[in-house]
C-alpha cells in the first residue's frame, strides 16, 4: 500500500463516519465567524432552538464591513457611519454574547482580519480542521491544517453539529523547484501558479504546495500562497509542517504550553505527506522561471510577468478564452500588446488577508522609504491585517515611512479587497492591489484591479505605473 | 430545505465563462442580515447601468439593454444556461439566495466552483453538469428559438427539449436524495449524535490541546 498525503492524514484523523451515500461526516476543530456570512446562520439556530455544539471551538471578529479611518474607528462600533454596516457588526456582537462565542470586537487591540488573527493568536494550529464562511479560509493551511471556506448553511451546520458532510477531494501536489530570485515573493509564486493551472485547475482537489521554493518561504509567505488556493479553484491549500511551522506557533497566546506543547509538537511532526504518497495530479514549476507578476484582466489567472505585455485575445487557446479575454480587456480599458509597465494607475491598496502581515508591510516600506507617491496616484492605502500587526509596524516606524511617502495609514480590516466599506475604487480607475481578486466591480463599481505583491504595489505607488521591483534600489 | 423534483421553464442563456459570485451578487448587498430579497440585485452590475445601493428600490433604475437578462424574451426564466467554472470566487451563499429569489431553480453548465455547488444544493437549486459540446448546442438552440423551454426531471435524471428528445445527466446520490426530499441537513447529521460524541471523546484523548483553547 502506498503512503498517505498530508490531506489524507488530516482527513483520516477527523473522520467521524462514512455515510451510506459516499459522503463522510468530518469533525471540525475550529470555526471562525465574521459579520457578513454569519447572521443568517445564528438566526437559523434561534428558529430551530439549537445551541452551538462546542462554543470553545468558535472564534469571531468583524472584518469585512468595518471602516478603516481612525475617525470612525476611534468610537468603536458606535462610530460606524453606515447604518446598515453598523447593524451587521452589532448583530455579530449580540449573537456572540447570546451563543457564548469568543469575539474580538472592533475596538479590541487584537481585532483584525479573521485569517490574520487566527494564526497570529495561535488559534490556528497544525493538524486542525478549520472552516469559516469565507473562501480565503484556505490561508490557515499554511500551518499544516485542513482549512476551507463554507457557505452560511454550513456555518449553521458546523455551529449545531461540530461537523460537516463532505466528499473527499482528490490530491494535487504543486511543487515549486529551486530557489526564488531576489524581488520575487510568495505572491508572485501563487499568481504564477494560478496563471499556469487556471482558476478552475484545482477544482475538486486539495492542493499541497511543496518543493524548495515553498519550503524557503516564511510562514507568512506560505499563508499568502495558501490564501489564493481558492483562486486556483481548490477549496483547501496546505503546506507540510516543518521547523518553521513549530517555531511560528510556539509561544502564541492560544498555543498549548508545557506538557501539552510537547505532546502536540510530537503529533505535528508527522504532518507531511509520506515519501511514497501518491497524488492524483502533480504540477511542477521552476522557481527560476517566476518573475514579479501583474494581473491584467478580470480573473486571477489573467496574469503576466512585469516584463511582459497585455495579451491579444486572438492568441488565446480556445473560443471561450478568446471571448473571456476580450470581455476582460474591454472592462479593463486595455489594448492588446500594451506593455505591463505602461499601465497607468490611479490608486494603490496594500492590505487584505493575502498581504497585510508584518513582512508584507516591511517589504512595501522598504520600497517607498525616502520616496514619494507619484502625482497621478489619487490615493494609496496601507491597511494592516490586525491591531497587533499595526502596533508592531508602528514600533518599527513603518507607519512614519508610509505617511512620509504620502500613503495613508489605516485601521485594520478587509477594506478595499472587497470594498464593502467606504474604501472603494471609482469607475474606470486602475488600482495596484495586494489583494486576491480582480473580478469586475470587486473593488468598486467599474473599478479595475491589478493583483501584485506588496513590493510591486509600493513601487507602483512611487512611479504611478508598474515597474519591475527587481530594478529598484531598496532602503 | 426546499425540494427540487422537476422544473419546466424558459431558459436564460448567460454566455460567459468564469462567472464569479461578485458578478452574481455584488458585495454591497451582503450587508443584509436576511436570506431573502436579493433577487432584484442578481447580476446587479451587468443588469443595471447605475451603481446599485443596498435596500434601494430598483424599479426605476436604468437597465442595461445589452444584458441578456433584460431582453423581454427571457423574462420569467427559471433555468439558467451557463459556461464553465460558474460561481467561482467568494463563498457567499447570497449568490444562490439571489438566484433563488429571482426564480432560478436549475442551472446547466459544463462545470461549477466547489463552494458554490454546495451552497446551491443547500438551497434546493439543481446544478446540472453537461459536457461542453451539449451546453454549446443548448446555447445555440436557445438563441435561435424565442421562447425556448426545457423540462428537467430529477428522478428520471433527464432534460427534455421542445422537440421531445432528451438529454440524460448524472448526479451524485447524496445530492439527488437531498434535493428530492428537501431534507434538513442538520437534523440528518444529528441522527449521528452518538457517533460524533464518541469521536469527540476519542479525539480529545488524542489531541487534548484542541479543546478548551484558553488564552494564557
Amino acid at each position: 500500500m502506498s503512503g498517505l498525503t498530508l490531506y489524507d492524514k488530516l482527513w483520516n484523523s477527523h473522520l467521524v463516519k462514512d455515510l451510506a451515500d459516499g459522503t463522510s461526516l468530518i469533525y471540525i476543530d475550529l470555526h471562525f465567524l465574521h459579520e457578513v456570512t454569519s447572521p443568517q446562520a445564528f438566526e437559523g439556530l434561534r428558529l430551530a432552538g439549537r445551541k452551538p455544539w462546542r462554543a470553545d471551538a468558535n472564534m469571531a471578529t468583524p472584518d469585512h464591513n468595518v471602516p478603516t479611518t481612525r475617525d470612525e474607528r476611534s468610537r468603536g462600533v458606535e462610530g460606524i457611519i453606515d447604518p446598515v454596516s453598523k447593524i451587521q457588526v452589532k448583530s455579530l456582537d449580540s449573537n456572540c454574547v447570546e451563543f457564548g462565542i469568543n469575539e474580538f470586537q472592533i475596538d479590541d487591540p487584537r481585532h483584525g482580519i479573521v485569517h490574520v488573527i487566527g494564526p497570529e493568536q495561535g488559534r490556528t494550529l497544525p493538524g486542525m480542521t478549520i472552516v469559516c464562511g469565507d473562501s480565503h479560509t484556505s490561508t490557515h493551511g499554511a500551518l499544516g491544517s485542513l482549512a476551507h471556506g463554507i457557505g452560511t448553511s454550513e456555518v449553521e451546520h458546523v455551529l449545531a453539529t461540530q461537523c460537516l458532510v463532505q466528499k473527499k477531494a482528490k490530491n494535487m501536489l504543486i511543487r515549486v523547484n529551486g530557489a526564488l530570485a531576489p524581488g520575487v515573493t510568495a505572491k508572485d509564486v501563487v499568481l504564477a501558479i494560478i496563471g499556469h493551472i487556471g482558476t478552475a485547475g484545482g477544482t475538486g482537489y486539495t492542493i499541497e504546495f511543496g518543493g524548495e521554493a515553498i519550503q524557503s518561504l516564511s510562514i507568512e509567505g506560505r499563508m499568502t500562497v495558501c490564501n489564493m488556493a481558492i483562486e486556483a479553484g481548490a477549496r483547501a491549500g496546505m503546506v507540510a509542517v516543518d521547523n518553521k511551522t513549530i517555531e511560528y506557533v510556539k509561544g502564541r497566546p492560544f498555543a498549548p504550553t508545557g506538557e501539552l506543547w510537547s505532546k502536540a509538537e510530537a503529533a505535528w511532526r508527522d504532518l507531511h505527506s509520506d515519501a511514497d504518497a501518491v497524488f492524483d495530479k502533480v504540477v511542477e514549476l521552476d522557481a527560476a522561471d517566476i518573475v514579479p507578476q501583474v494581473s491584467w484582466g478580470t480573473s486571477p489567472e489573467m496574469v503576466a510577468p512585469v516584463t511582459g505585455k497585455v495579451p491579444n485575445p486572438a492568441d488565446a487557446p480556445n473560443e471561450t478564452k478568446r471571448n473571456n479575454y476580450a470581455q476582460a480587456l474591454k472592462y479593463m480599458g486595455l489594448e492588446p500588446g500594451t506593455p505591463i509597465q505602461a499601465i497607468k494607475l490611479d490608486r494603490v491598496f496594500i492590505g487584505s488577508c493575502t498581504n497585510s502581515r508584518i513582512e508584507d508591510l516591511r517589504a512595501a516600506a522598504a520600497v517607498v522609504k525616502g520616496r514619494k507617491v507619484a502625482a497621478n496616484i489619487k490615493e494609496a492605502l496601507v491597511v494592516p491585517g490586525s491591531g497587533l500587526v499595526k502596533a508592531q509596524a508602528e514600533q518599527e516606524g513603518l507607519d512614519k515611512i508610509f505617511i512620509g511617502a504620502g500613503l495613508q495609514w489605516r485601521e485594520p480590516g478587509c477594506s478595499m479587497c472587497l470594498a464593502m466599506n467606504a474604501d472603494q475604487l471609482g469607475e474606470g480607475e486602475h488600482c495596484a492591489s495586494t489583494s486576491n481578486r480582480n473580478f469586475e466591480g470587486r473593488q468598486g463599481f467599474g473599478g479595475r484591479t491589478h493583483l501584485v505583491s506588496p513590493a510591486m504595489a509600493a513601487a507602483a505607488a512611487v512611479h504611478g505605473h508598474f515597474v519591475d521591483v527587481r530594478e529598484l534600489e531598496l532602503h | 430545505m426546499k425540494k427540487f423534483i422537476a422544473e419546466e421553464g424558459l431558459v436564460l442563456p448567460l454566455d460567459r465563462a468564469n462567472v464569479d459570485t461578485d458578478y452574481i451578487i455584488p458585495k454591497q448587498f451582503l450587508k443584509s442580515i436576511k436570506r431573502t430579497g436579493f433577487g432584484k440585485n442578481l447580476f446587479d452590475e451587468a443588469r443595471y447601468l447605475d451603481k446599485g445601493l443596498p435596500d434601494a428600490d430598483c424599479s426605476g433604475r436604468p437597465l442595461n439593454p445589452d444584458f441578456v437578462m433584460n431582453q423581454p424574451r427571457y423574462a420569467g426564466a427559471s433555468l439558467l444556461l451557463a459556461r464553465e467554472n460558474f460561481g467561482c470566487g467568494s463563498s457567499r451563499e447570497h449568490a444562490p439566495w439571489a438566484l433563488d429569489d429571482y426564480g432560478i431553480r436549475c442551472i446547466i453548465a459544463p462545470s461549477y466552483a466547489d463552494i458554490f455547488f454546495n451552497n446551491c444544493v443547500k438551497n434546493g437549486i439543481l446544478l446540472i453538469v453537461l459536457d461542453e459540446k451539449t451546453v454549446d448546442q443548448l446555447f445555440q438552440e436557445t438563441f435561435a428559438n424565442e421562447g425556448y423551454r426545457l423540462a428537467v426531471d430529477l428522478p428520471a435524471q433527464t432534460i427534455t427539449k421542445p422537440d421531445g428528445t432528451t438529454i440524460a445527466f448524472e448526479i451524485e446520490d447524496s445530492r439527488k436524495n437531498g434535493l428530492l426530499n428537501g431534507l434538513d441537513d442538520i437534523s440528518l447529521t444529528l441522527q449521528n449524535q452518538a457517533a460524533i460524541q464518541t469521536f469527540e471523546a476519542g479525539w480529545q484523548q488524542k489531541a487534548p490541546w484542541l479543546f478548551g483553547q484558553q488564552h494564557v
